[in-house]
């Protein structure tokens, strides 16, 4: 370590932190790619078939199946991007790299275990509310670049639909932050420790909370059974109906890199993060790893159990539903904490 | 020239050419999407004040969800640049006069000599642990919180009374209620009738 120090000398800092993310980007991405692979599959169990299980490595049989993310990605590199005539040029090109960028940023804060985040800093939850509160521009830009109909119908659909549920998602938040008292994630799990286990973690004061949560994480993420952005039964494939290749792809990858985002940090919030379940397990990353799979095979198993809502359904469910609830619970909490009977003190 | 200043000029410059474009630019959703270049630039700067509370809120509640209603309205104008352009006359000494307004304040600032900032030096460097985020919070909650109340009641009054103002009820509605729609037996509406099948002729 001292050794690259004396390389890179004063710039090192820069280049160390430049390590970091490569090792949190690489993995993130690798997971994207296996996601597309495990909904497929989980999805082809559902509805009793097999899923993908040809395209394999170096010709071996009993992996077959698992190249086939690696081919769909090989596939859309080398596809021709179409721009529609009287599309914004520009804009159509960066609308793809706005979509991935919140999806990427928010990481910096996340704690990966008790020693592991890449930035430990004070106003953690802020700033995932302020990063993944801009996600929804890559969507609208989108549509609105693509002079296209559908597309501009969709992105119109899904830039309603975040902003409704943005605020229940920043309501739960401000719950969490009222339990752990700190702003910062590390804190926020470390408040989650202690000698229950599992029923030391916010779930148990949060529970409705929670599933306010993670219900608008799937509205978010315009995951289905609120996909209502893409709605392929009546818009086509809504706001990135005129893209292809590679340019579709950063969306693709954008969608599976926020339920990634969404699982952990609702692992990390509710769910005691890296800390076991059992008091006399150790912790560490494989807790935080078997909860974030455990959400994302929710997210999975909704897409393939419910129907779509109907739009003014989302929106009531958003406005009429969430919002009131979280507001309420906000008021349980505060007087909750203010009796003997909450045992969450520090 | 320190790392820190040399940030500073970077996203200074970067906040300058985005002002710029906001009201150079022909296209309305351009300069929308160059304005929220601006807000967020402007947020860096202000990390590097120190007032990290203020920057994440600048870009949550400005970037986030302002001008996403902002863009929401400007993408389904009809963009016509000849009809943007008719009365550019008319307002020119009003803009004027309030760009004059605007400069003179600026240079009263800027010439500090005059405002006295000798007096002002620079705060001394906080210690690591201190959390903006969490000192401000016990400030407007404690010593502030009167003011803090009003201007939210105020804020409240002024979204009761725009709600108030703009609610229009359609008579011919067609709410439907959810829970009304969720009790609803299949005997209620669909009928099986059996029949024996016929021939046709």
């Amino acid at each position: 370590m001292e050794f690259l120090e004396n390389i890179f000398g004063p710039t090192w800092p820069a280049v160390w932190t430049l390590v970091k993310i490569v090792a949190i980007v690489v993995p993130l991405l690798l997971a994207v790619a296996y996601l597309t692979l495990a909904e497929r599959k989980v999805i082809g169990w559902i509805q009793v078939r097999i899923g993908p299980n040809r395209v394999t490595f170096f010709g071996i049989p009993w992996l077959g199946g698992w190249a086939q993310p690696i081919a769909d990605g090989l596939k859309l590199l080398v596809k021709e991007i179409i721009v529609p005539t009287g599309a914004n040029k520009f804009l159509f090109v960066v609308a793809p790299i706005m979509a991935i960028m919140p999806a990427l940023a928010a990481w910096a804060v996340v704690p990966f275990n008790a020693e592991m985040v890449l930035a430990d800093i004070d106003a953690g939850l802020l700033y995932i509310m302020a990063i993944t509160s801009m996600s929804v521009y890559g969507i609208i830009i989108a549509g609105w670049a693509s002079n296209s109909k559908y597309a501009f119908l969709g992105s119109l659909r899904s830039a309603a639909q975040m902003v409704s549920y943005e605020l229940a998602m920043g309501f739960a938040l401000v719950c969490v932050l009222m339990a752990a008292q700190s702003l910062n994630l590390g804190e926020v799990v470390r408040m989650q420790q202690g000698g229950w286990g599992f029923l030391n973690w916010f779930w148990v004061p949060l529970f409705p909370i929670f599933l306010v949560y993670f219900v608008s994480g799937v509205a978010e993420t315009n995951r289905s059974p609120f996909d209502v952005a893409e709605g392929e039964s009546e818009i086509v494939a809504g706001f990135h109906v005129e893209y292809s290749g590679m340019a579709f792809a950063v969306f693709f990858l954008a969608e599976y890199a926020n339920m990634i985002l969404i699982s952990t940090l609702a692992s990390i919030m509710f769910l005691g993060g890296w800390l076991s379940p059992l008091p006399f397990l150790p912790d560490g990353f494989f807790w935080l790893a078997l909860k974030v799979s455990f959400l994302l095979f929710c997210f999975v198993w909704f897409r393939a159990t419910f129907p779509r809502y109907r739009y003014d359904q989302i929106m009531r469910l958003g406005w009429k539903v969430f919002l009131p609830l979280t507001i309420l619970w906000i008021v349980v909490l505060g007087a909750w904490m203010q009796t003997p009977l909450w045992v969450w003190w520090k | 020239m320190t790392f820190q200043t040399s940030v500073f000029y970077a996203f200074s410059a970067i906040l300058i050419l985005a002002a710029l474009g906001v009201i150079t630019s022909r296209n309305p959703v351009h300069a929308a999407l160059l304005l929220v270049l601006a807000f967020f630039t402007s947020a860096a700067i202000w990390m590097q004040l120190q007032a990290e509370f203020l920057a994440i809120a600048l870009v949550l509640v400005y970037v986030g969800a302002v001008m996403v209603l902002f863009l929401f309205v400007v993408m389904m104008l009809d963009i016509n640049l000849a009809r943007l352009r008719e009365g550019f006359l008319n307002y020119l000494p009003l803009g004027a006069l309030v760009a004059l307004l605007l400069v003179a304040e600026m240079i009263i600032i800027l010439g500090g000599r005059y405002a006295g900032f000798a007096d002002m030096p620079a705060p001394p460097p906080l210690p690591a642990g201190y959390s903006n985020t969490k000192e401000l919070g016990r400030l407007v909650y404690t010593e502030y919180v009167y003011p803090f109340e009003i201007a939210a009641v105020i804020l409240l009054v002024a979204i009761v009374a725009a709600i108030a103002l703009t609610l229009r009820r359609r008579k011919q509605s067609k709410y439907i209620d959810p829970a009304r729609q969720i009790n609803v037996r299949r005997e209620d509406r669909v009928r099986i009738v059996s029949m024996p099948s016929e021939k046709r002729d």
